[in-house]
C-alpha cells in the first residue's frame, strides 16, 4: 500500500524525517519496500509562461515558444504540442533536468535547425499519469518561475507491505494510529462530519442475506455534479497508485485508501425497486466494471434491485449502475460483508479487487456510519447534492474480543521484560482498553487477535523486537550426540561414495510429462497434478531415471561428450487409504563415452552393461547392502534391453536394483543417442542392520599359510550363466575354495557349436598345514565333478 | 721388459677394446679359461723348483689378478654403457596426458543440508522428514490456515484432483468449499511446515527438529522454481522463546557463513502458524571482487554501505498449532523457522540462478559441486573452501 508522508500528516502530528518514520514502519512490522520522493524526480522543472509562438519554420508540426521563466530573459523553446500557445502557464524542463518516464537528460540542442533550451513537459513525461495529448497546463494562479515540485506539494511516498493479519492498516489512519503508538508523534483522530440529511431515504435497502451481509448502510445524494475530484484529493490517490476518474469514484476510492473502508455508489437512475443483499442464483450473469462477465452461484452475495445484480458483495461493482458524467442522483452503499463468503466468492470467479482484498481479511465492524458519514462529506464537498437521511438494514458484528492477559506472559513468550505501566500504555495507545485487572477489550477492527498471544506481539512490536535479548538454548552437558538416523546415514556415506566413484549428483523435477512418466509407471496409478504449472511438469515420477535421461540428453545436445549423473530422491505412489507412498530411491545414468579417444587407447569407448554392474554393486555395498549374498536375476523391466539388464535381488522376490543398458525404445521414447545404461536402487529394499550399533569388527588373523591358486578351463553349454558355474565350484569345497573368478571366455574356432570355453580361477585356502598333492586332487575331482553337473567338462 | 709384461699389457689393452660381452667373455677365456694363457702360466708354476716358484708365484698371480681385475671392470663399464642405451631409447612424452578418472560431484543443495545436519546435530537437533505429497489438514489446517484464510492465496499451491471432487472444485482448485472433503485433499506441501506437525504429533515434546526438503508452488521466475528446498526448524519445550529463537538463528546463521559479524535484524510480521511472527532480515554489503561485486552477508545492514536482506521466516508456535499437534499448550511452547535452503547455497556458494540449481547441467555441477571428501564437520568448519 502506497501513501505520501503529506497525507500521512493528516492523520499524524510528527516532525519525524523520512528515514525515521521508515525505520519504525519496519520496527513495528509494516515493511517498506520502497521510499520515493518525487520531487527529486522534479528537480530542474519549473512553471513557466508561453510569450509567444510561432511556426516552425522547417517543420509543420513544430512551434517555437519563447517562453519566460520568471528569471533572466525569456527562452527560446521548439515544442510539439498541438495545445501550446502563447499566453498559457506549462511546465518547462531545463537543460539537466532528467525526464522521469524515461530517463532521459535534457540539453540545449537544435532542433531542425532551430535553438531550444528547454523541453515543455506532458502529464505522462513528468510521471503525473497517462494523459500526452499534450504539453501540461496550469491555472493562471499558477506563480511562473516556482518549482513545480513546490508546486505539486510533491511529498515523498512510502511503498509499504501490510501482512494479511493488519486489514486495519490497509488505510492511512490505521498506519498513522500504528505509527504514533511507536513513538512517532501523535495521532490525530478526524473530526467525524455530522449530516442528518434531508428527508427519508427514497430507497428501500434491506439484507435478505444476513449471513454473507449482516449490515448495510445506505443513503441517496440528489443533485450532485460529478466532475473532477479536487487538486488535493487527485495528488493523495496519484501517491497511491490510484487514477483519479471522477469526483464520486475517488471519493470512495478516497475512503477506501484513507481509512480502509471500502464502499460503493450507484447512479441511482438506473436502480429500480427495493436495493437488497442477497444470494446470486445459480448459472446468473453479471458485468462487472472490469468489462468482464462473472457467471454467480447461490454461494455468492450481491448486491441487487427489481432488474438484477449491480455489485459482487464487496468484491467489484457492476456496469450497468456505475456513476458516468450525467449522474445526478446517487445512492451510497456501506455494508459489512462476512470475512470468509468474500474471499471464497472472490478465489471461486478468480477476481481480485482493492476491496476484497479488505473485506475478505476484515474491515472495521464499527465504522459504517462514520464512513457513511465522511463519504457523503466528501462528495457534497466536491459534487455538491443534497443528502437524505440514513437507512440501516441489519448490524454489523461489532463486540469487542476480551482477553483476560497476564503481563508476565510477555516475558515467558516474548523474552523481553516490559514493565506493566509500559505495557499498558502500549495497549491503550493501540486502542485497546484495559481494566485495572488486566481484561483487555479489543478494538473491533482488529479481527487478527485471538488470544493473550497477540497482545504479547503487539507489546513486543511496538516496544521492539530489537530489545529482545539473545538467549541461549539449553544444551546438554558433553559432546553432542549423535542425531542422524540409519536411512540419513545410508543416504549420506551412498551420495558421497556415488561422487567418489566418478558421478555427479543432479537434482530433477520430481514431476515429468505424462508421457515419460507413462513410459516408467509399469502400471502403477500415478498422481498428476491437477492445475500443472505446464505440461512438462504434470505426473509425479515413478522412477528416477526419465529425469536423468532428459538431463544427459541436455548435455549431450551441449556437445558434452558424456554424463555420469545420480540422484538421490523420492519415486511417488499411491499408498494405502489415498495416501501418499514415497519411495527413496537413487538413479544413475551413464551416457555417451565412458573414455574419451586417447593418444594410448585410441577410440572412445562406450558404457556398457558391465559399468552399470560394477556401479549397482558398489554403490549397493556402501548402502549397506550385503553384496556377495545377493543373486543377478532378470526383469529389469520393459524401460531396459532384455538381454543387457539385470535385477540385484536379496532372495527371489527382494528386488534391490535394476541395472543395464536402456531399450532402445526408451531411447527413442527420449529422443536420445545410445547407449545409454541405467541404475536404479530401491533404498527402501535394503534391509536394516540387525541389532544394536557396533563397533568392534568380527574377530580376524591373516593365515599363516599361503594361498594357492589353480586354473580350470571348461567347455559349457552357450546357455550356461558364469554365475551358476562360479556358484558350483565355490560349492564343490566350501572351507578350501575361499574365491572363484572366471578369467577368460572364449567361443568360435576350436570350440564346438553351442558350448563356449570358460576358464576359472580357484584361489585355495590352506589352514594350519599346507594341501598335500592327494588333497589338491580331491578338490580338483570336486570342482570338475561339481561343474559337471552343469554340464561343463574339463578342457583336455 | 719380460714376457709376463708383454702379456699383460697385450691383455688389458684387448680387455678396454672389448665393446660387447660376448667379447669379453672370449678374452676371458683365451686368458683365464682351462686354456687360457694365463691358466697356463699358473700351471707352469708345478713344475718350477721351489726357489723359482717362490720367486715366480707372485708374478703370475699378480698378472691373473690384474687381467681378472680389468675383465670385471670392463663388465661392468659395458654393462653401465649397455644400459644407459636401453634408458635412452625407452623416453616417454610424459607432457602427454595421463588416463583421468571422472572427478564426481555432491549436489550444493545436498551439501547444504549435510551442513544444516551438522550445525543443529550439535545444537541438539535430529532431522525429521515428511511426506511431499500432503494432505490439506497437515499442510494448511493444522497450521492454523482455515480454507478461508487469506494466507492460503499466498501459496500458489499445486493440487491433486479430488476423488468424487464435484465440478466446481476442479475448475477452481484452490477453493474450499466442503471442510471435510478439503482436509483430505491432497496436494503438493508448500513448505515444509507439516514435518512440524508430523513430528510433534509422533514423537510429542519436547522435541528440537530440522525438517529439510523439497516443497513447490507454482511459479517460475529466476528466483523462483516450483520445486524448490526448504529447510524447517522446531523446538517445543518449556519456556521457550522469543530471545532463544533470535540465539539460535544468529548462532545457526555464524556457524553457517563461518563469520563472526553476522547481524540480525527481527521484524514482526505474520504468519498464521506462528504468535508472535518474525521476519528476519540480515545485514549485507557488496564486496567487489574480481568478477565484479556480490552481495556478502555480515555486518550491520544500517551501516554505510549496508543493506538489509529479508531470509527467514519466524515465530513462536502458535498455540493452536501446538493444540492441532496433540499437545498442551499451556504446557509446552517454542519457535518455528524456515528458510530456502537453495537459497542458503547460493548466497553461501555464489550461484545467481536458481533454475540451473535443477538443469543437471554437467558443467554447472563441476563448477558448483562439491568433492566427495567435502563432508560438512564442526572441526573442520562445515563451509567447502572455493
Amino acid at each position: 500500500m502506497k501513501f505520501s508522508l503529506e497525507w500521512l500528516k493528516h492523520f499524524l502530528d510528527t516532525e519525524a524525517t523520512v528515514p525515521d518514520i521508515a525505520a519504525a514502519l519496519n520496527a513495528i512490522g509494516h515493511e517498506v519496500e520502497g521510499i520515493e520522493d518525487p520531487a527529486q524526480k522534479l528537480d530542474g522543472f519549473r512553471i513557466a509562461k508561453v510569450l509567444t509562438a510561432a511556426k516552425h519554420p522547417d517543420a509543420d508540426k513544430l512551434q517555437v515558444l519563447s517562453v519566460d521563466t520568471g528569471a533572466g530573459d525569456p527562452l527560446q523553446v521548439v515544442c510539439g504540442a498541438p495545445n501550446a500557445r502563447a499566453g498559457m502557464l506549462g511546465v518547462l524542463g531545463l537543460p539537466g533536468a532528467v525526464v522521469p518516464a524515461n530517463g532521459m537528460e535534457l540539453r540545449k540542442s537544435a532542433i531542425r535547425g532551430v535553438e531550444s533550451n528547454g523541453m515543455m513537459c506532458s502529464v505522462r513525461e513528468l510521471e503525473l499519469g497517462d494523459e500526452h495529448d499534450g504539453i501540461i497546463e496550469l491555472p493562471e494562479s499558477a506563480q511562473v518561475g516556482q518549482s513545480f515540485a513546490d508546486y505539486t506539494q510533491a511529498s515523498p511516498v512510502f511503498d509499504v507491505a501490510i501482512t494479511p493479519n493488519r486489514p486495519d492498516c490497509m488505510g492511512v489512519m490505521g498506519i498513522a494510529r500504528d505509527l504514533a503508538a511507536a513513538g512517532i508523534g501523535t495521532f490525530k483522530p478526524v473530526e467525524i462530519p455530522k449530516i442528518a440529511g434531508t428527508g427519508r431515504c427514497p430507497v428501500e435497502i434491506r439484507t435478505d442475506d444476513a449471513q454473507g451481509c449482516p449490515a448495510f448502510y445506505g443513503r441517496v445524494i440528489r443533485g450532485v455534479t460529478n466532475g473532477s475530484s479536487p487538486g488535493w484529493m487527485q495528488r493523495r490517490l496519484l501517491a497511491a497508485g490510484q487514477r483519479p476518474i471522477s469526483a464520486l469514484v475517488d471519493a470512495t476510492n478516497y475512503l477506501m485508501l484513507a481509512f480502509g473502508r471500502p464502499a460503493h455508489v450507484y447512479d441511482l437512475a438506473e436502480l429500480s425497486g427495493a436495493v437488497r443483499a442477497r444470494r446470486a442464483h445459480d448459472g446468473e450473469k453479471f458485468a462487472a466494471l472490469n468489462e468482464k462477465t462473472y457467471t454467480l452461484d447461490d454461494t455468492m452475495t450481491v448486491i441487487a434491485d427489481d432488474n438484477g445484480v449491480h455489485d459482487i458483495a464487496g468484491i467489484m461493482g457492476g456496469e450497468h449502475s456505475s456513476v458516468t458524467t450525467e449522474t445526478t442522483d446517487v445512492l451510497l452503499e456501506i455494508a459489512y460483508f462476512a470475512p470468509e463468503s468474500i474471499g471464497v466468492t472472490g478465489r471461486r470467479l478468480g477476481l481480485a479487487s482493492d476491496a476484497r482484498t479488505r473485506f475478505e481479511r476484515g474491515v472495521d465492524p464499527d465504522f459504517l456510519d462514520d464512513g457513511l458519514a465522511l463519504l457523503t462529506d466528501l462528495i457534497v464537498r466536491t459534487c455538491g447534492g443534497e443528502p437524505s437521511e440514513i437507512v440501516r438494514a441489519g448490524s454489523p458484528p461489532s463486540d469487542g474480543k476480551v482477553i483476560k492477559f497476564d503481563t508476565g506472559l510477555t516475558e515467558c513468550l516474548g523474552g523481553v521484560s516490559v514493565a506493566q505501566e509500559q505495557q499498558r500504555a502500549i495497549l491503550e495507545a493501540l486502542d485497546f482498553s484495559v481494566s485495572d485487572d488486566w481484561t483487555v477489550t479489543c478494538p473491533p477492527r482488529r479481527h487478527d487477535i485471538e488470544g493473550p498471544a497477540d497482545l504479547v506481539e503487539e507489546v513486543v512490536r511496538i516496544h521492539g523486537l530489537d530489545k529482545v535479548a539473545s538467549v541461549a538454548l539449553p544444551r546438554a552437558r558433553g559432546v553432542a550426540r549423535p542425531t542422524a538416523t540409519p536411512q540419513q546415514q545410508r543416504e549420506r556415506r551412498l551420495r558421497r561414495a556415488a561422487a567418489a566413484r566418478g558421478l555427479n549428483e543432479a537434482i530433477t523435477w520430481s514431476f515429468l510429462p505424462a508421457d515419460a512418466a507413462g513410459h516408467f509407471a509399469d502400471g502403477a496409478d500415478l498422481w498428476a497434478l491437477d492445475n500443472p504449472i505446464s505440461e512438462d511438469m504434470k505426473v509425479m515420477r515413478p522412477s528416477l531415471l526419465p529425469g536423468l535421461i532428459t538431463a544427459a540428453k541436455r548435455n549431450a545436445d551441449r556437445g558434452a561428450a558424456g554424463s555420469r549423473l545420480f540422484e538421490i530422491g523420492r519415486r511417488y505412489f499411491r499408498g494405502a487409504q489415498g495416501g501418499s507412498d514415497e519411495k527413496p530411491t537413487l538413479g544413475v545414468i551413464l551416457a555417451g563415452e565412458k573414455t574419451p579417444r586417447g593418444w594410448a587407447s585410441g577410440k572412445a569407448e562406450q558404457f556398457g552393461a558391465f559399468d552399470a554392474k560394477a556401479e549397482a554393486l558398489a554403490l549397493l555395498e556402501s548402502a549397506g547392502a550385503p553384496a556377495a549374498n545377493l543373486m543377478v536375476m532378470g526383469e529389469a523391466g520393459s524401460q531396459f534391453h532384455p538381454g543387457q539388464s539385470a535385477t540385484l535381488r536379496l532372495g527371489p522376490k527382494n528386488v534391490l536394483a535394476r541395472f543395464g543398458a536402456l531399450h532402445p525404445a526408451t531411447l527413442k521414447a527420449f529422443d536420445v543417442d545410445g547407449p545409454v545404461m541405467a541404475v536404479e536402487i530401491f533404498l527402501d529394499a535394503i534391509p536394516a542392520r540387525k541389532g544394536a550399533v557396533g563397533f568392534a569388527r568380527p574377530p580376524y588373523a591373516p593365515p599363516a599359510l599361503q594361498a594357492i591358486t589353480r586354473d580350470f578351463a571348461f567347455l559349457v553349454p552357450s546357455e550356461l550363466a558364469a554365475g551358476d558355474l562360479v556358484k558350483a565350484v565355490r560349492g564343490a569345497d566350501k572351507q578350501a575354495i575361499v574365491d572363484a573368478r572366471v578369467f577368460d571366455v572364449f567361443a568360435g574356432q576350436g570350440v564346438p557349436e553351442g558350448k563356449q570355453s570358460m576358464a576359472v580361477e580357484v584361489v585355495l585356502q590352506p589352514g594350519d598345514k599346507s594341501f598335500t598333492d592327494d588333497e589338491i586332487k580331491t578338490i580338483s575331482d570336486n570342482v570338475i565333478a561339481a561343474a559337471a553337473k552343469h554340464g561343463a567338462e574339463l578342457r583336455g | 721388459m719380460t714376457t709376463n709384461d708383454t702379456l699383460q699389457s697385450e691383455a688389458l689393452a684387448r680387455i678396454l677394446a672389448a665393446t660387447d660381452a660376448p667379447a669379453l667373455e672370449a678374452l676371458r677365456i683365451e686368458y683365464l679359461g682351462k686354456q687360457g694363457s694365463i691358466s697356463a702360466l699358473m700351471k707352469t708354476l708345478g713344475k718350477m723348483s721351489p726357489e723359482e716358484r717362490q720367486a715366480q708365484a707372485p708374478v703370475i698371480q699378480a698378472l691373473r689378478t690384474t687381467v681378472a681385475d680389468a675383465l670385471a671392470a670392463r663388465k661392468e663399464t659395458l654393462e653401465i654403457e649397455e644400459l644407459e642405451r636401453r634408458l635412452a631409447s625407452e623416453t616417454l612424452d610424459l607432457t602427454l596426458p595421463a588416463p583421468e578418472a571422472p572427478r564426481g560431484s555432491v549436489h550444493p543443495v545436498s551439501q547444504v543440508m549435510d551442513e544444516l545436519a551438522e550445525i543443529f546435530a550439535d545444537l541438539g537437533f535430529s532431522v525429521a522428514t515428511g511426506p511431499e505429497i500432503e494432505d490439506d489438514w497437515h499442510n494448511f489446517t493444522a497450521l492454523n490456515m482455515a480454507e478461508t484464510h487469506p494466507a492460503r492465496a499466498m501459496h500458489d499451491t499445486f493440487y491433486f484432483p479430488q476423488e468424487g471432487a464435484d465440478e466446481a472444485l476442479d475448475q477452481a482448485p484452490n477453493t474450499g468449499a466442503n471442510t471435510a472433503a478439503n482436509n483430505s485433499r491432497m496436494l503438493l506441501r508448500t513448505h515444509t511446515s507439516p514435518v512440524q506437525i508430523r513430528s510433534m504429533m509422533k514423537q510429542g515434546a519436547p522435541i528440537r527438529i530440522i525438517a529439510p526438503g523439497r516443497v513447490y508452488r507454482s511459479d517460475s521466475d529466476a528466483t523462483h522454481t516450483p520445486m524448490f528446498h526448504q529447510v524447517e526448524g522446531l523446538v517445543i519445550d518449556k519456556d521457550i522463546h522469543l530471545g532463544h529463537l533470535k540465539w539460535t538463528l544468529e548462532t545457526f546463521l555464524k556457524a553457517f557463513f563461518e563469520r563472526d559479524d553476522i547481524v540480525l535484524r527481527l521484524r514482526p510480521s505474520y504468519f498464521p502458524f506462528t504468535e508472535p511472527s518474525v521476519e528476519v532480515d540480515v545485514g549485507w554489503q557488496d564486496v567487489k571482487g574480481p568478477n565484479g561485486s556480490r552481495r556478502v552477508l555480515g555486518g550491520d545492514g544500517d551501516a554505510p554501505g549496508h543493506g538489509w536482506m529479508e531470509l527467514l521466516g519466524s515465530g513462536m508456535v502458535n498455540r493452536k498449532v501446538i493444540t492441532f499437534a496433540g499437545l498442551d499448550p499451556d504446557e509446552w511452547q517454542g519457535f518455528a523457522f524456515g528458510v530456502g535452503v537453495d537459497r542458503l547455497a547460493m548466497l553461501k556458494y555464489g550461484m545467481d540462478d536458481l533454475r540451473a540449481f535443477f538443469d543437471g547441467d554437467q558443467r554447472w555441477l563441476d563448477h558448483y559441486g562439491f568433492s566427495a571428501f567435502d563432508q560438512p564437520t564442526l572441526s573442520g568448519g562445515v563451509g567447502a573452501a572455493a
